[in-house]
C-alpha cells in the first residue's frame, strides 16, 4: 500500500522538500542565539550604565550594531517559530488560529524591523 | 473540532514528571522570552528616540514591579538556554536512553538555577542596572 496519494503519483511529484524546514530553522536559529545572548547579557553587564550617552556610545560600535541587528532579528525569527507552535498546539478552532498566527507574525515583523531600525539610527548617527 | 485526537498527543506518552516539568517548563520560559523581545525592542527605540526620551522610558522601566519582570526574564532566559542546548544535544542522536535523559534533566534544573542566580546577582547587587 502507497501512503502517496493518487493526485501525487498523477503528477509524478516527490515531497515538497519542505518537511524539516520549519525543524532545522528553529535550530539553525537556536545556535546562533548561544554565542548572540551570551554576548549581549556581558555587554550590557560590562557597560559602566545605562543611561543615555553610554547606551549610544556602546551603540555606535560597529561590531556592537552589527550584533545588535543580529541578535533583533534571529530572536525574533525563533521567537515567531517558537510561538507560532504553540498556537499551533493550543488553539484548536481554524479562524481563530489563522487570526491569532497571522497577528502574531505581524507583531514580530514590526518588532524585528524596529528593533533594527533604532539600532541603525543610533549606529549612524541620527539618534542624537 | 473534529472528533479525532490532535496534536499534541499527549495522553498517549507515558511520562514521568521529570520530562513533562523540563518540558513545558522550556515553553513556558520561550514564551516568557518572547514577551521579552518587546521590552528589549521598546529599550533599543527609547534609545533611538534620543535622551529625552529614553530617560522618560526609564522611569518606566525602573518601576519597582519591573524588578519582578526582569527577574523572570532573567530565570526564562537562563532555563531555555540550558534546556536549549539539551535539546540540542538530543538532536544528535545522544543522551536519549531514559537514565541519561533523567540524570540531564536534572542537571538542566540545577545549572539553570545557579545560572539565574549569578545573573541576578549581577544585575541587581553589582550593577543595580536594573534598580
Amino acid at each position: 500500500m502507497s501512503l502517496r496519494t493518487p493526485l501525487r503519483r498523477v503528477l509524478g511529484a516527490g515531497s515538497a522538500k519542505e518537511g524539516v524546514q520549519h525543524w532545522w530553522q528553529q535550530r539553525l536559529t537556536a545556535v546562533a542565539l548561544l554565542p548572540l545572548t551570551v554576548w549581549f547579557v556581558v555587554s550590557l553587564l560590562a557597560l559602566p550604565s545605562l543611561d543615555h550617552a553610554t547606551v549610544t556610545a556602546w551603540m555606535r560600535g560597529s561590531w556592537t550594531a552589527l550584533l545588535l541587528i543580529l541578535l533583533v532579528l534571529v530572536a525574533t525569527w525563533h521567537s515567531q517559530l517558537g510561538v507560532r507552535v504553540v498556537v499551533e498546539d493550543y488553539v484548536p478552532a481554524p479562524g481563530a488560529r489563522t487570526v491569532t498566527l497571522t497577528l502574531l507574525s505581524f507583531l514580530h515583523a514590526l518588532l524585528a524591523a524596529a528593533g533594527v531600525f533604532a539600532v541603525l539610527k543610533v549606529a549612524l548617527g541620527a539618534g542624537a | 473540532m473534529p472528533a479525532r485526537p490532535l496534536s499534541p498527543h499527549l495522553s498517549v506518552y507515558k511520562m514521568s514528571r521529570y520530562s513533562l516539568v523540563t518540558s513545558i517548563l522550556n515553553r513556558f520560559a520561550g514564551v516568557a522570552l518572547s514577551a521579552g523581545l518587546l521590552l528589549l525592542v521598546y529599550w533599543l527605540m527609547s534609545v533611538a528616540a534620543g535622551a529625552g526620551t529614553q530617560a522618560r522610558a526609564a522611569q518606566l522601566l525602573s518601576l519597582p514591579v519591573m524588578k519582578l519582570v526582569y527577574g523572570t526574564c532573567i530565570a526564562a532566559f537562563c532555563y531555555h538556554f540550558v534546556a536549549g542546548i539539551r535539546h540540542l544535544v538530543w538532536d544528535t542522536g545522544r543522551g536519549l536512553e531514559r537514565s541519561q535523559s533523567q540524570r540531564s534533566a536534572y542537571l538542566v534544573v540545577a545549572v539553570s538555577i545557579a545560572l539565574t542566580l549569578l545573573l541576578a546577582y549581577c544585575a541587581f547587587v553589582l550593577k543595580g542596572h536594573a534598580s
